[in-house]
């Protein structure tokens, strides 16, 4: 605790510090030489291909993939072809790109999920080198082929290969490039020579970087920091130039004195601090380069620092990798773990020596109140008399969360809690949520665990990630815990969990399918909003179909059980699940599945079965299929509908025989259904199909396919009255439907002499107010006068207003002294009406309402 | 980004009991998100039928807000030409539009530049149509194909409706229970919106059917459940088929009247424009227009939310009264004299003038429909009903019934006024049900041999089976005519249709007060099971009722509802002593006509 500023080095207005992290599990017999490695990044797994070039079949490299820690997670012989490069994706999955241009995703535990190409161009061209990179739209892979051509692809989960332009005057391999992440778009930046280009989808152009060395005649290495925000340039006179990679101003130049290409350069940085730095490595040197103004530089072996060095080293003994993460770097070697990174503003307060800060007092003050000293109540006061007890507290508590060393973080809590005591209102979240992060964080950075992540780390990935990264390495039991102590609501976290572990369980071969299903049902039974369908999908991939259907009945969605039941041939479960649903589109998809899997009987019976999936195939059929449908109603005996079938069909027959026929056959239907009204009228339609073709034969009238009623009218407009007639009769058309038809038709043709003998042919069975109506309506009130006195007394005064005589109207109410009717004949009269009918009508009103 | 013109638009969605603006947005966002996922300029390429309901969720400032140039209607052959990057198609998914996109797709001009396909499924995504699609060999033609989920639509602050024309026809007539599935999905919606409604109670086979895919549906998203302390305390479930002889019946509400003569469709109305002509001067009197005048009816217009719902004979003397307000409020100008007083009776002017337009529309469409129902047709119609309501004489052969099929006026009307006989009767005696069937056949055509029997099949039409008529018993028990019905101050729901008291809304009614206990006899004279589901709601949501508090139920009409009944709750919701206000959903607006129409097979007959 005392030396907490043992590791730390000054560089510019900040100090730097390495943390070890882990002294590493694995035993590897030359380190890291002659190995191709790729460590994810937020504290990932570790993959090491040792001797990639080594191609004799004898002899195979050997892929081996390792926790951050040392710890084996998957070890086998490469059997592909020769590597150039490995990487991770954000899902912890291991790319490997071949010099072919395949490239070959692995789980964690080394197991093969899948490949893909990059192309043509690179199988013929061969892959000269490839990065593995990542952007907000997933892992990306970037080469550079034989014949200097770039391929990009920004996501592999959705892979589109993009070829980037020609380099304009390349002659050979760039000497060094790096990719951008730029406006939404991925991009390559190369240099050859001393000359910058960015190349992106349509173009190649060329950028200059403000205020480069002139001693410099090529850029022999660049990087680009983890937010792409950073760029850093070395050139063959060993100048670092950092500067935004927007390239729009420098942020400092540094002379290394060193001409020799790194070996690998990358950006440290924390988020929100002013020190641009970067680190370099030669073979066994490492150097930390940052503003000009002030400079650091060291010696080969130990730290020495002077003070106007824009730098200082570290000797490394043995071969290394440099690992960027977002606030520092990672420094693996074949025996170490280490962490280098910008002391945090806050730690650097606390522990600077000699420094009067609020939290350095605080945990000061602590310290003494523990050793039971009464200096404790000095400090105290003293931050207090500056009101500065609550920075304090907010001070140790940010700095526990930089702090590696759980004893380190406990005092700085202890302090804070310490200081707590002494605030009224101070609000505990922070203090809270610290305490349960580092909790998490100590948990998983546990050597067995090995996922070496910083507090800033950890909230920028999420605690969903972190779950997600456990639940790949199988640390089921952990993130459960995680998941219960962070009080994650179930949907998003144990039953997650579960799901995963429950997928993972059914592939386990040597256990039986009983045992499998119920391990799993108790596991879960609790757990809320848990996706069987999903489990039992994981257990028919891998064979197991008996398990997979135990596994889906725990399923609560039946509409989620249907499409895995298809796909394991259960159709018939999948239908009744499917309507179970109430999802009819469902119900669609297996019956559309059953129709094409069974023979057309057993079809039909399973239909038959089910009167929900019954009804909705037939409307199917009915717009699709009309054929079928009429072999359902078969198979059924529904004769009704039957009859209703051929009804329906015959009127999209154009040939009277045709339709003769099928109506023929609807009789017989209708018949079989004892629906003897259906029959007889079909038998009616029939018959008057045949009259109308008839007339139409013999008398030139077109009336084929009109109704009954309009046939008749028809016949009456020609003047075809035997024909209407016997259509009357043959029909047993009611009287009075056949009297008001012929009263309009005549009417219409204004056949008045016809119209009054027929007026005249017997008694009207629908009075004559029509008649008087009628004429009114074709306005000849002259013949409608001659019906008026034939129209029967209840309506007389409506006969006599249509005509327009309202004498008589009065004349008829005030007989028949009934008030509406004196009213509506009053309602007629004008100024101009006589008034002596006024007189009469009002008086007879008067009377009749006195009644 | 929501233009301001838009959101006053949506605004009469916002000030009902229950605020279904929220329902609204959250549709229109989604909409907003699967424009952007098509990045880049676009063609939407419409089901029709999706237009009218789709205007009630967006105007077209909100497509065009996100790159949306052109607009096509969807059919056969090759697309219009359009500049665009994109092309989606809004459909519904139906197999035989699935045909069309196909044509469309693969006749694409391979010359031009690439343009990308997408799909917008409505309401729902469909592995049918996808296989459909698979079929034709176009499936992989599409960048994208989602679901656009519009089950229920905010129509107005108090009524939501899935604007599915025919939903009845498939429920009652075809056995397919797809809108019921959209139902229970859209009530799963919208109570993630509103909270889990706690009580369900309903009534006929489909509201079964409803009820059981919700608590379903509610046990397969277990854990997911949102923390909303419940708007809604009841759902009523309802069968069209419980109460048929509402919608046959004539509405006589300034608002069903508009509907029944010149039909409603999403929200517009179409009227003739001869009595909106505006006069101008020199312009003379050979610019009629000849375009129908168009209107949108809601209630955010203040004066039609006044008088929609009042019966038609007490709409005169409302606008008389209105327009006594309003010339006396443009008066004010005279008394105005300061400038204090003057700038006050500026700022108040558009609001007048708009209402003053607002009465001019009125004044007008009120003239149209008075024509109407003042002519002798409609009152010789409407007393039949009445009578048919009454229960006089249902069971013989009418006589003006026939005497209007002797005349031929349109089936619908017969069919309306025989189907209306059939329920009050409780079926008709086979004689005279084989009399109206037969003169329909000759006077109409054979053809309609398959309406009648879609009749038949729905019930609306029937036979008289041995059983004594049951109309007349559930009438007096249930009060459903009331002789001396107010029209112009109404102390009671049957003033909607003058005197007939609607069946579906007096189950309401009674339900809330005094329960469906008291009426369990004539509930099981209906059609379909009666139920109560109580639904557990999480810990700490339960709500605790302010003294005097309004209950709010939601009632749904699984297979349409009538203007004159929403009329009929909304009164209810106002009555002072009521205690439940009353949200209304449907699966469509209907009238008699529209409904009847909707059951009809229109065969198209191949001519000789």
């Amino acid at each position: 605790m005392a030396f907490v500023t043992a590791n730390w080095n000054p560089l510019g207005e900040a100090f730097y510090r390495k943390i070890e992290l882990y002294e590493m599990g694995w035993n590897l017999r030359d380190g890291l030489r002659d190995c191709l490695v790729a460590a994810a990044p937020y504290g990932g797994p570790i993959a090491l291909l040792k001797e990639p070039q080594r191609r004799s079949p004898s002899a195979r490299p050997q892929l081996e993939i390792y926790s951050s820690s040392g710890v084996s997670m998957a070890s086998f012989a490469w059997k592909s072809g020769p590597v150039k490069q490995l990487g991770w994706t954000v899902s912890d999955d291991l790319l490997c790109v071949q010099e072919d241009g395949t490239v070959l995703i692995y789980d964690l535990f080394g197991g093969f999920k899948r490949h893909f190409s990059m192309g043509n161009e690179v199988l013929q061209n061969h892959v000269m080198e490839a990065k593995v990179f990542h952007s907000p739209y997933g892992t990306g892979v970037a080469i550079i082929t034989g014949a200097f051509r770039f391929t990009l692809a920004t996501n592999i989960d959705d892979l589109k290969l993009r070829r980037l332009p020609e380099i304009p005057g390349l002659q050979g391999a760039p000497s060094c490039w790096a990719v951008l992440t730029q406006d939404r778009q991925s991009k390559v930046l190369l240099a050859n020579g001393v000359d910058l280009f960015i190349l992106d989808n349509t173009a190649c152009t060329p950028v200059t970087p403000p205020g480069l060395s002139p001693q410099a005649n090529s850029i022999v290495h660049m990087t680009v920091s983890f937010s792409y925000k950073y760029l850093a340039l070395f050139t063959d006179s060993g100048h670092v130039w950092m500067g935004p990679t927007n390239l729009k101003d420098k942020l400092s130049e540094v002379e290394t004195k060193v001409r020799t290409p790194p070996r690998q350069m990358v950006w440290c940085r924390r988020p929100k601090s002013q020190q641009p730095s970067v680190v370099i490595m030669w073979d066994r040197h490492l150097l930390v380069a940052g503003e000009c103004k002030d400079t650091i530089q060291a010696g080969l072996s130990t730290v020495a620092v002077s003070v106007l060095d824009p730098m200082f080293g570290y000797h490394l003994d043995d071969e290394s990798v440099l690992v960027p993460e977002l606030d520092g770097v990672r420094i693996i070697s074949g025996t170490h773990h280490e962490l280098l990174q910008e002391v945090p503003a806050a730690c650097e307060e606390i522990f600077k020596i000699a420094s009067m800060a609020p939290g350095a007092l605080l945990l000061e003050a602590h310290k003494e109140y523990e050793k039971e000293s009464q200096k404790a109540d000095e400090y105290l006061r003293e931050i207090k008399e500056q009101s500065l007890l609550g920075e304090a507290v907010r001070q140790c508590v940010e700095a526990a969360g930089y702090e590696h060393e759980p004893e380190t973080q406990k005092s700085l809590l202890r302090a804070a809690s310490f200081g707590k005591c002494f605030l009224s209102n101070f609000p505990p979240e922070q203090f809270v949520s610290m305490c349960r992060d580092l909790r998490v964080l100590n948990a998983v950075r546990e050597y067995t665990v090995g996922i070496p992540l910083t507090h800033s780390q950890y909230k920028q990935m999420t605690v969903q990630v972190l779950i997600d990264r456990l639940v790949y390495r199988k640390l089921y039991p952990l993130a459960i815990e995680i998941c219960r102590y962070l009080k994650t609501p179930e949907y998003q976290g144990v039953s997650r969990v579960l799901k995963h572990w429950a997928c993972c369980k059914v592939q386990q071969k040597e256990e039986a399918d009983e045992v499998i299903a119920r391990a799993v049902s108790v596991k879960l039974g609790e757990a809320a909003g848990i996706s069987y369908s999903e489990i039992a999908a994981g257990a028919y991939e891998c064979g197991r179909t008996e398990l997979a259907i135990k596994l889906l009945e725990f399923e609560p969605r039946s509409g989620e059980q249907v499409p895995l039941l298809l796909k394991m041939k259960r159709s018939q479960l999948a239908l009744s699940k499917a309507i179970e649903s109430g999802d009819t589109d469902l119900v669609y998809t297996v019956v559309t599945y059953l129709k094409n899997e069974m023979n057309r009987g057993d079809f039909f019976m399973t239909l038959r079965n089910q009167p929900v999936a019954l009804s909705l195939y037939r409307q199917f059929c009915k717009y699709q299929e009309q054929d079928t449908l009429k072999d359902l109603f078969n198979q059924d005996d529904d004769h009704q509908e039957l009859g209703n079938f051929y009804v329906r069909a015959s009127y999209q027959e154009g040939k009277l025989e045709a339709r003769l026929s099928l109506l023929q056959s609807a009789v017989d239907e209708y018949n079989k259904a004892k629906n003897e009204f259906a029959a007889k009228a079909t038998e009616e339609e029939m018959r008057l199909l045949r009259f109308q073709r008839r007339v139409e034969e013999e008398k030139g009238e077109r009336v084929l396919g009109y109704s009954l009623q309009d046939t008749m009218h028809c016949l009456l407009a020609a003047g075809l009255h035997k024909q209407a007639e016997q259509l009357y009769k043959d029909f047993r058309v009611p009287d009075k439907r056949y009297w008001w038809l012929k009263l309009s038709a005549l009417a219409e043709k204004e056949d008045w002499d016809e119209l009054e003998k027929f007026a005249k042919s017997k008694k009207s069975p629908i009075g004559y107010l029509p008649f008087v109506e009628v004429c009114v309506k074709h306005h000849n009130k002259y013949e409608a006068k001659k019906y008026v006195s034939k129209v029967n007394p209840e309506q007389k005064v409506k006969a006599h207003l249509a005509v327009g005589e309202l004498e008589g109207a009065a004349e008829a109410a005030i007989e028949r002294r009934s008030e509406p009717e004196i009213s509506l004949v009053l309602s007629r009269c004008s100024p101009a009406t006589d008034s002596a009918i006024l007189d009469r009508l009002n008086r007879a009103r008067a009377t009749a309402t006195k009644k | 980004m929501i233009s301001l013109a838009d959101r006053k638009m949506a605004a009469h969605l916002s000030y009902g009991r229950v605020n279904l603006n929220i329902l609204r947005e959250a549709a229109r966002k989604e909409l907003r998100e699967f424009l952007d996922k098509c990045a880049g300029s676009k063609a939407i390429v419409w089901d029709e039928y999706l237009t009218g309901p789709f205007g009630l969720i967006a105007q077209y400032s909100l497509l065009k807000e996100h790159e949306v140039e052109k607009m096509f209607t969807l059919k056969g052959g090759r697309l219009p030409a359009a500049d665009v990057k994109n092309i989606i198609f809004f459909v519904r998914p139906r197999l035989e539009l699935m045909d069309i996109i196909a044509e469309n797709v693969i006749s694409e001009d391979k010359l031009r530049s690439p343009r990308d396909f997408h799909i917008l499924f409505v309401p729902r995504h469909s592995l049918l149509c996808e296989q459909r699609l698979k079929e034709q060999g176009v499936l992989g033609s599409f960048i994208n194909i989602d679901e656009y989920i519009l089950d229920l639509i905010p129509y107005d602050g108090d009524l939501l409706s899935m604007e599915s024309e025919s939903a009845f026809r498939e429920c009652y007539l075809e056995s397919d229970q797809t809108s019921l599935y959209h139902t229970a999905k859209g009530l799963m919606t919208l109570q993630a919106l509103y909270g889990t409604i706690p009580q369900i109670f309903g009534k006929g086979e489909c509201a079964r059917h409803v009820a059981n895919m919700m608590l379903r549906m509610k046990r397969e998203f277990a854990g997911s459940q949102t923390q909303i302390l419940p708007v809604f305390d009841t759902l009523l479930l309802l069968d069209r088929n419980v109460d048929l002889l509402t919608p046959l019946a004539t509405q006589l509400t300034y608002e069903g009247l508009i509907d029944e003569i010149y039909g409603i469709t999403n929200g517009y109305v179409k009227l003739p424009p001869e009595k909106f002509a505006q006069k101008k001067q020199g312009e003379g009197g050979k610019d009629l227009p000849n375009e129908p005048k168009k209107l949108q009816l809601n209630s955010a217009e203040e004066l039609y939310a006044e008088i929609r719902d009042k019966n038609f004979n007490a709409v005169g003397a409302a606008l008389s009264k209105k327009a006594k307000i309003i010339s006396a409020a443009f008066e004010e100008r005279h008394n105005a004299k300061t400038v204090g007083e003057i700038k006050q009776f500026v700022s108040q002017l558009p609001h007048m003038q708009a209402a003053r337009s607002s009465l001019a529309n009125h004044t007008s469409i009120a003239e149209l429909i008075k024509d109407i129902t003042t002519s002798e047709a409609f009152f010789d119609n409407l007393t039949v009903e009445q009578e048919f309501m009454t229960g006089v004489d249902t069971d013989k052969v009418n006589t003006y019934i026939e005497d209007s099929i002797a005349q031929k006026d349109p089936l619908i009307k017969i069919l309306r006024l025989v189907c209306m006989q059939s329920v009050c009767n409780n079926g008709l005696k086979q004689k005279v049900l084989d009399h109206y069937k037969r003169e329909i056949l000759q006077t109409y055509g054979y053809e309609h041999i398959l309406t009648l029997s879609n009749l038949e099949k729905t019930g609306l039409l029937k036979p008289q089976t041995g059983t004594r008529n049951s109309y007349p018993t559930i009438r007096k028990t249930l009060k459903l005519w009331m002789e001396d019905a107010n029209e112009q101050n109404p102390n009671d729901i049957s003033y909607v249709y003058s005197g007939y008291a609607p069946l579906s809304v007096r189950l309401t009614q009674l339900l809330a007060r005094p329960g469906w206990r008291s009426i369990e006899e004539v509930l099981k004279m209906l059609p379909g099971p009666h139920f109560e589901e109580r639904q557990q709601l999480p810990a700490g949501l339960h709500k605790k009722r302010q003294q005097g508090e309004n209950r709010t139920t939601l009632v749904f009409f699984l297979g349409g509802v009538t203007y004159a009944e929403i009329a009929a709750l909304r009164f209810l919701s106002q009555m002072e002593d009521g205690g439940t206000e009353y949200i209304i959903a449907t699966t469509k607006l209907i009238n008699g006509t529209s409904w009847v129409k909707s059951l009809m097979d229109r065969l198209e007959t191949l001519p000789f």
